[in-house]
């Protein structure tokens, strides 16, 4: 097992190595630069020469990436152009909001769509079955900044049950932190919880029709032993791989949500990093997110074998 | 024989689909003995797995209804609640499937789905249900038992699955086992193994077992008597004897004509009946082996034939055994005298 994690582990570094070639490549292509937006519309092209000389822009890029390639392997990402810090603290003291966001939206799609998944497999073809099938086609449907906005006009502008945006940290306390993030994480969560349902119910379906579950009711078993723990266990593949995609999803993609709530998240750190070419910042992310998608898999993978004893064979 | 145990009476399975009521079995009625093995032929699709999990009441019961009476050990379990069926699944009756590997549960330990009905019908510990599952691993061959009770269904063989699957059956010491076709899916060898296996089993717990089969081989080997199935009914019922001398009907005499003979020319034609099966949906009017019969005339297309009791041991369904076998007869010593 540990020699596994191991290779696992040691095969994550091309794939970083390639993450950053493309990036450090898209970043330094693109037009515009850092030292043009730091001294604004009126600087001279002289000046603006000046303090690319400065920053190493004027280099080659093979040479910059190697620069930078060479402070990353050794834990340095290079320091922000703008904000007067490193890149590793600017990316620390904005993920805190990102993860607590992502977390209370995948708490929040878990607990609705699976047991809505598992009704809807039971009680296939029938009126249940379809309004699940329904509600989850328009929760995959509608954009999330839509709903976003729905949920703030409604819940936070005419009821006034919850804040329409800001946000606060978990030292504020536990209800002060959770109240700023119900709304963006329904709104996040939504449509990873229709994938979430949607591939419940199908892989319940699938596995409910298992001589496996004939089987099992042959034994005498109750409906409850049959649904809850000799066919969920073997449906559960499918949906974990769904729950880790999705998971990756929220913690990369609560970009627009974040602008829209105000929440100051690794999201709206990029578009900002984006806007003023704040390349070292950019590449930080990207990589950093990047680590985060594959440790997902890592760890989604890992799971698989905990509940399959197939897969845990071919892993030794 | 001894006391009846299972009796079934004008079974009718109907399956509402989306192109309407499928009936699968089509007034089915026979009778299992305590310790008799019986078996069931017939070829794909001819309503015996139908029949067998109509027994177990496996099928979703909103998607079929079932009509008859299948009274076992007195009771008709067709009035039982689900509670109570499932007392009597896994418990009195239990149900071999077909296919091992599909049918234990991938992510469970064999000892775990042995334990299982143990623990659920016979209340036992989980200590002493394991401790069963050994004995009962032990009981159907399989090699170091209190190993491979702690492993997972994909690291056995294809016949260990398949006796793994017989402990699992056999568990609860059943009164009744019902075999779907529990060796189709094994090499000879091993289906020689499973089969002097179930019969040792049958001798010692004196269970009845109801042995679903298209495999006329393993029916003369294994069976005391035999029903014949064709598109949802039983057209011949008898004696494994008689049923191999003095087959009645003329698709049992199809069947075992379609064997292989080893003996003599091999370069004969094999012989066939000749057609396919018509569909559930598509079923003949009168006599359902009309269309394919050779002998089948006007009374036959038009009317249903009732099962018409032969002899003590034998029953037939159809109007025309007693011509037929009389005609060949004659025709048999006919072309031997010239």
């Amino acid at each position: 097992m540990g020699i596994y994690i191991l290779k696992r582990i040691l095969s994550l570094l091309p794939v970083l190595f390639v993450v950053s070639v493309v990036i450090f490549g898209i970043v330094h292509l693109t037009p515009g630069d850092p030292a043009s937006y730091m001294l604004g519309e009126e600087a001279s092209p002289e000046q603006v020469n000046e303090l690319r000389e400065e920053l190493g822009l004027n280099d080659p890029i093979p040479v910059q990436y190697l620069n930078w390639l060479g402070g990353v392997v050794q834990g340095d990402f290079g320091d922000s152009y703008f904000m007067n810090q490193s890149v590793l603290d600017a990316i620390f003291s904005h993920i805190g909001p990102t993860l607590s966001l992502a977390i209370v939206a995948e708490i929040i799609a878990l607990s609705i769509s699976i047991p809505i998944g598992i009704v809807a497999a039971i009680k296939r073809g029938t009126a249940t079955d379809q309004s699940v099938m329904v509600v989850s086609l328009m929760g995959m449907a509608i954009p999330s900044f839509l709903l976003a906005l729905f949920l703030a006009l409604i819940f936070g502008v005419q009821l006034g049950w919850l804040p329409v945006a800001g946000y606060q940290p978990l030292s504020n306390g536990l209800w002060n932190h959770l109240q700023y993030l119900i709304l963006p994480a329904i709104s996040l969560g939504a449509i990873q919880a229709a994938l979430i349902a949607r591939m419940t119910r199908a892989s319940m379906l699938e596995v409910l029709n298992t001589d496996y579950i004939k089987m099992a009711r042959s034994k005498g078993m109750k409906e409850r032993t049959v649904i809850y723990s000799h066919a969920l266990k073997n449906a559960f593949l499918p949906i974990l791989t769904v729950i880790g995609a999705t998971f990756g999803a929220l913690v990369t993609g609560a970009v627009v949500t974040e602008t829209i709530f105000n929440i100051p998240g690794i999201g709206q750190l990029i578009i900002n990093s984006i806007e003023r070419r704040d390349y070292t910042i950019i590449q930080g992310i990207v990589l950093f997110v990047t680590l985060i998608y594959v440790t997902i898999n890592l760890i989604i993978d890992l799971l698989y074998g905990f509940i399959d004893p197939r897969v845990r064979l071919d892993s030794k | 024989m001894t006391t009846e145990l299972l009796n079934v009476e004008q079974l009718r399975t109907h399956f509402f689909t989306e192109k309407g009521t499928v009936t699968a079995v089509d007034d089915v009625s026979f009778t299992i003995h305590e310790g008799e093995i019986v078996g069931l032929v017939g070829e794909s699709g001819c309503g015996k797995s139908v029949t067998s999990q109509s027994i177990m009441r496996l099928y979703d019961e909103y998607m079929v209804e079932y009509e008859g009476k299948i009274e076992f050990n007195g009771d008709n379990l067709l009035n039982y609640p689900i509670k109570k069926m499932q007392k009597i699944r896994g418990d009195a009756i239990s149900m071999i499937f077909q296919d091992p590997l599909s049918s234990l549960n991938p992510v469970f330990t064999i000892g775990k789905q042995i334990a299982e009905p143990l623990m659920l019908h016979h209340k036992k510990s989980k200590k002493e249900a394991y401790e069963r599952a050994v004995e009962l691993l032990a009981l159907t061959g399989i090699p170091s038992p209190e190993k491979r009770v702690h492993e997972y269904p994909h690291q056995l063989s294809g016949g260990m699955r398949q006796r793994a699957m017989i402990a699992v059956t056999l568990a609860c010491e059943p009164k009744l086992l019902i075999a779907d076709e529990p060796t189709t899916a094994l090499d000879v060898t091993i289906q020689a193994q499973i089969l002097n296996l179930m019969r040792d089993l049958n001798k010692k717990l004196q269970m009845g077992i109801i042995f679903i089969t298209h495999d006329l081989g393993v029916v003369a080997e294994l069976c005391d008597r035999v029903m014949v199935m064709y598109l949802g009914q039983i057209v011949e019922e008898a004696d494994v004897k008689t049923l191999f001398e003095k087959p009645l009907h003329p698709y049992t005499r199809g069947l075992i004509k379609s064997i292989p003979q080893m003996t003599g020319e091999r370069k004969l034609e094999l012989s066939v009946i000749k057609g396919n099966v018509p569909s559930l949906t598509n079923k003949p009017k009168g006599c359902r082996f009309s269309t394919r019969c050779e002998f089948a005339d006007e009374k036959c297309l038009e009317e249903m034939p009732p099962l018409k009791t032969h002899s003590d041991t034998k029953k037939v369904r159809c109007w025309h055994y007693e011509e037929i076998i009389a005609r060949e007869e004659g025709g048999h010593v006919h072309a031997s005298s010239t």
